[in-house]
C-alpha cells in the first residue's frame, strides 16, 4: 500500500504563470520513494495523477505546500483551503498588510509598526528565494539544546528555580525535532529529577527546594518524555495526590506553592499532570471548573484569575484544564475563538499573546495550541446535538483548522530562529530554552492536525487518562511550509508532549488500554 | 568565603546533591553556591534570624525567582517581627529593576496583607505602569489591592488618563470593565448610555484599533442590550471610506443577530461582509470569517 505523496513546488514557479512546475513529487513508503513527476504538467494533468493514486493505492496526502498554485490541483473531494492562505503565498501584498494606524499614532502603534518593519525586511528577503531554502534549522537546534544539557552559563542562576522546565523544553525540543534520547540523557533525567521530589509530595525547583505545581508538571512531562518504567517509578503518586490536594482552595483554584499566588496555571499544571499519573478524582476537581469559568472575560480570552486581562498563555491553561475536566461547555467558546483567531498578526504571521501587544514566538504554541481544543470542541459539541440539528458542514470545515496554519510557519522559520541555533521572540532578540520549546511546538501545532476521535469519545464515563488517549494527529491534513524535510513531530494539545509519550506513560498508570 | 566568616563559623554548609552528572548544570558564582550551602544548613533547622535574613538576601540578588527563599524569607520576618514597612522598600527597589517577576509582587502581597495597609500600593503600581502600562503582574497585583481594600472611587479617572495617553492599552481597557463590572456598586443605566458614548468617540478616533470594539461589544452583551446599537457608528465610519476589519465584524455580529431571528436579509447581507473580510480586507482570518459564513448561511 501506498501510505505517502510528496508534492513540492518549483521555487521559480512565477506566481502568474498558468502551468505548475513540479520541482519533484515522490510517492512510496518512507525508504522506497518513487518518482512520478518531475515535468511541469498543467494542473488538469497533475490533479489526474493525484486523483489516480487517491483512488487506487489509497495513499495518504501530506501537502508539502499549499498555496494557491496548487489549489486548482487538489483533488475535490478533499475540503481544503478555498484559496491562498499563508503570508508570503497570500492574496496580498506585504505593504497592504501594516496595521493601520488610522493616522493616529500612539506607544502601541508605534511599536507595533517598528515590529512589522523588522518582519517585513525578513519577509521580502525570503519572498524571492527558493522556497525549498525556507528551512528548519534542524541541526543546528539541536546542537543549541544538547550544549545546554551540558552546561548552561552562570547568568542562567536566574533560572535555578526551575530546573525541571529547563529539563522539560530542552527533552521536549529533541523529542519534537525527531532526536531520539541517548541512554546516558535517559539515565542522567531520571536522577536529575529523582534528585527534585519532595517526601511531602511534589518536585521542587532544585534540590532542597519546596513542592511548586508548575515546576511538578515539567517534572512529570519530563519524566513522560524519557519514558520508561524507571523514570515513572520515581513518582510517589500517594504524596502527590496529598499534596496536591493541600494547593487547593476553597473556591476551586489552586496555589502554585506552600504559601505561593494562584492563578489559572496552577489548575492546569495540576490537572495535567494528574491526568498523566491517573491522579484526576471528583475530590480533586471540584469547584475548578467554576473558578475557570469566571476567568474568561468580557472579550473572550481567559486571565490569571478572574477580573484579570485575557492572556494567550493564561487562556491555553484555561482550556486545556476544562477539557481534561470535560467541562468545555462552561466556557463561551464562539467567543473564545473570536478573541483566538483576532491575535493572528496580519504582516507576522505569529500570535501575540494579547490583544494591541507585539507577536512573540512562544504564543505559536500558548495561542495556536488553543485550536486543536477549540475545533475538537466544537466538532464534538456538534456531533452531541441531534441528528437534525447537526450541521455538517461545519464539522466539515473546522476539520481543516480555523487559523492561518502557513502564516504561523511562515513566522517561525523565517522570523524566529537564531543563526546560532535555538529559536527566538522575535528578530533582533537572541535564543533561549524556552522559545525553543513553545516556538518549536507552535511549529508542531501548526504542521500537523491533531483531532479527539469524538465518535470514541462518546463511550461512556471515559476518564481524563482515556480521553488524553483520543487525540490523533490526521496525517492526511499536514500541511509543511518550505523545505519538505521541516516536518517535526507532533505534539498532544493538552499536554504538548509528543503523542506516543503520552499513550505509553498514560498505559503505564492505568493499565493497557485497547484504543 | 565572602561571607563574613565569623558569623557562620558554627554551620558547616551542606553542597548542592544533584547527582553525579546532571542534566543542565548550571555554572554557579562561587558566591551564589556558598550561600546556598549556608541555606541548605540554616533552613534544615529553620533557623529564623538576623543572618538567615541577610543570606536570603544575598540569593535573592542572583535569582529573584527563587520562591523557595522567599518564602522561607516571610517566616523569618514574621518571626523576627520585622519593619515590614524596610521589607516594602526593600521590595520595590526588586520590583523596579525585576518587573515581571511572580514571586516579588506575590512577597509584595504577603506583606500588605499582614500589614493591613495598602497606603503605598497606589502610588508605586502607577510608577510601574509608567514605565510599561502593560506590565501583566502590576495590573493583577492592582486588581488584588482595589478589591481588598476597597479602592474602587478613582480608578475610572486613573483609567482614563491611561486610555488618554494610548487608546490602544488594552490592559487599560480592561481595568474599565474591571472598575466597572466588579465594582460592588452596579453601574445605573444611565451611566452605562453615557459609557457607550464614551466608547463610540474614542473608536471613531480609531477604528482600527481593536480594544474598544471588545469593551463595547462586552458591556454591551453584559447589560443586556441590542448589538444593533453598533449599526450607525458602523456606518458613520464607513461613510468616511475608512475600512476596518473591526467595523465589518462588528457589521457581521449585528446581521447575525437578526438572522438569527429570521431576518433573510441580514444573513445575505452577514455573508457578503464575511465574503470581502476573508478575501479582501481580513485575509488572515480567512479560515474563521469562512466558518462565521456557514453558520450565518445555517439559520
Amino acid at each position: 500500500m501506498v501510505n505517502f505523496l510528496i508534492l513540492a513546488k518549483s521555487h521559480n514557479a512565477s506566481q502568474k504563470s498558468r502551468g505548475v512546475e513540479i520541482f519533484w513529487c515522490y510517492w512510496g513508503k518512507s525508504g522506497n520513494r518513487k518518482m512520478i513527476g518531475s515535468d511541469n504538467p498543467t494542473p488538469d494533468k497533475f490533479s489526474n495523477i493525484i486523483r489516480y493514486h487517491v483512488m487506487f493505492y489509497n495513499v495518504e496526502i501530506t501537502w508539502y505546500r499549499i498555496n494557491h498554485l496548487f489549489d486548482t490541483l487538489r483533488p475535490n473531494n478533499y475540503y481544503f483551503f478555498s484559496n491562498a492562505m499563508g503570508i508570503l503565498s497570500g492574496s496580498r501584498n506585504l505593504v497592504e498588510l501594516f496595521t493601520n494606524t488610522d493616522a493616529f499614532p500612539t506607544e502601541s502603534s508605534k511599536a507595533q509598526t517598528d515590529t512589522e518593519v523588522s518582519v517585513c525586511e525578513l519577509y521580502k528577503a525570503a519572498r524571492d528565494k527558493n522556497i525549498n531554502t525556507i528551512k528548519l534549522n534542524r541541526e543546528s537546534h539541536i546542537k543549541y539544546v544538547k550544549d545546554g544539557l551540558k552546561r548552561l552559563p552562570s547568568y542562567l542562576v536566574a533560572l535555578d528555580a526551575s530546573k525541571p522546565w529547563l529539563c522539560y523544553w530542552m527533552l521536549h525540543s529533541l523529542d519534537i525535532l525527531g532526536d531520539e534520547l541517548s541512554q546516558d540523557l535517559v539515565e542522567k533525567g531520571i536522577s536529575t529529577i529523582s534528585k527534585l521530589q519532595n517526601p511531602t509530595g511534589g518536585f521542587g525547583g532544585g534540590p532542597g527546594q519546596i513542592s511548586h505545581a508548575a515546576v511538578t508538571y515539567a517534572a512529570i512531562n519530563a519524566l513522560a518524555i524519557i519514558g520508561t518504567k524507571e523514570a515513572y517509578d520515581i513518582i510517589d503518586r500517594e504524596a502527590l495526590y496529598k499534596w496536591f490536594l493541600k494547593l487547593k482552595k476553597e473556591d476551586g483554584s489552586f496555589v502554585m506553592h506552600e504559601g505561593g499566588e494562584v492563578d489559572v496555571r496552577g489548575a492546569y499544571c495540576v490537572l495535567s499532570a494528574a491526568t498523566l499519573t491517573n491522579l484526576v478524582t471528583p475530590e480533586l476537581t471540584a469547584g475548578t471548573a467554576e473558578w475557570i469559568k469566571r476567568c474568561q472575560n468580557y472579550d473572550g480570552g481567559i486571565g490569571g484569575e478572574p477580573g484579570i486581562e485575557g492572556h494567550g498563555g493564561y487562556a491555553f491553561c484555561g482550556l486545556a484544564a476544562m477539557e481534561i475536566m470535560g467541562k468545555t461547555d462552561l466556557l463561551d467558546i464562539p467567543l473564545l475563538l473570536h478573541w483566538a483567531t483576532s491575535l493572528q498578526m496580519q504582516l507576522e504571521g505569529g500570535f501575540q499573546g494579547r490583544p494591541n501587544k507585539l507577536v512573540d514566538g512562544c504564543y505559536s504554541f500558548w495561542v495556536g495550541g488553543l485550536f486543536p481544543l477549540l475545533e475538537a470542541i466544537m466538532t464534538r459539541n456538534n456531533f452531541e446535538k441531534d441528528v437534525e440539528q447537526r450541521n455538517f458542514e461545519v464539522s466539515q470545515y473546522i476539520a481543516q483548522s480555523l487559523f492561518d496554519r502557513e502564516a504561523l510557519q511562515e513566522y517561525i522559520l523565517i522570523a524566529c530562529q537564531s543563526p546560532k541555533g535555538g529559536l527566538i521572540d522575535k528578530p533582533k532578540r537572541s535564543a533561549d530554552n524556552y522559545h525553543t520549546c513553545y516556538c518549536l511546538s507552535g511549529l508542531s501545532t501548526a504542521q500537523h492536525h491533531v483531532v479527539y476521535d469524538f465518535e470514541k469519545a462518546k463511550e461512556k464515563g471515559l476518564d481524563s487518562g482515556a480521553r488524553s488517549l483520543l487525540w490523533k494527529d490526521e496525517i492526511t491534513n499536514r500541511i509543511v511550509l518550505g523545505n519538505p524535510n521541516n516536518l517535526i513531530n507532533p505534539t498532544h494539545p493538552i499536554h504538548n508532549i509528543a503523542l506516543p509519550k503520552v499513550r505509553k506513560m498514560i498505559e503505564h498508570f492505568y493499565g493497557k488500554r485497547d484504543f | 568565603m565572602t561571607l563574613e566568616a565569623e558569623l557562620w563559623s558554627d554551620i558547616t554548609p551542606i553542597p548542592l546533591d544533584d547527582g553525579p552528572d546532571p542534566l543542565a548544570p548550571i555554572a554557579y558564582d562561587a558566591e551564589y553556591s556558598e550561600a546556598m550551602g549556608y541555606f541548605r544548613a540554616i533552613s534544615q533547622k529553620d533557623e529564623r534570624s538576623e543572618r538567615a535574613l541577610q543570606l536570603t538576601e544575598k540569593i535573592i540578588e542572583y535569582n529573584p525567582a527563587h520562591y523557595t527563599i522567599w518564602y522561607y524569607r516571610q517566616q523569618i520576618l514574621f518571626s523576627l517581627d520585622k519593619n515590614l514597612y524596610e521589607e516594602l522598600d526593600f521590595v520595590k527597589d526588586q520590583i523596579d529593576s525585576n518587573p515581571k517577576n511572580y514571586q516579588l509582587w506575590h512577597h509584595r502581597q504577603v506583606l500588605v496583607e499582614k500589614l493591613m495597609d495598602a497606603s503605598r500600593e497606589l502610588p508605586f503600581i502607577d510608577e510601574i505602569l509608567n514605565d510599561d502600562a502593560k506590565n501583566y503582574h502590576a495590573w493583577t497585583y492592582r486588581q488584588w489591592v482595589i478589591k481588598t481594600f476597597n479602592l474602587w472611587e478613582n480608578e475610572l479617572d486613573f483609567v482614563n488618563k491611561l486610555l488618554d495617553k494610548d487608546v490602544r492599552n488594552n490592559s487599560a481597557w480592561n481595568q474599565r470593565y474591571f472598575t466597572i463590572f466588579f465594582n460592588p456598586t452596579k453601574p445605573t443605566e444611565e451611566f452605562l448610555t453615557q459609557e457607550i458614548e464614551y466608547v463610540i468617540e474614542k473608536i471613531k478616533m480609531a477604528p482600527n484599533n481593536i480594544s474598544p470594539w471588545n469593551y463595547i461589544k462586552g458591556i454591551i452583551a453584559k447589560s443586556n442590550k441590542d448589538i444593533g446599537i453598533l449599526e450607525e457608528l458602523c456606518k458613520e465610519i464607513e461613510n468616511q471610506d475608512i475600512i476596518s476589519p473591526h467595523v465589518m465584524g462588528c457589521l457581521v455580529d449585528i446581521h447575525e443577530s437578526r438572522a438569527r431571528n429570521g431576518s433573510a436579509i441580514d444573513k445575505e447581507e452577514g455573508i457578503k461582509i464575511c465574503t470581502l473580510l476573508a478575501d479582501k480586507h481580513d485575509t488572515i482570518r480567512k479560515r474563521y470569517w469562512g466558518y462565521r459564513k456557514i453558520i450565518l448561511a445555517s439559520h
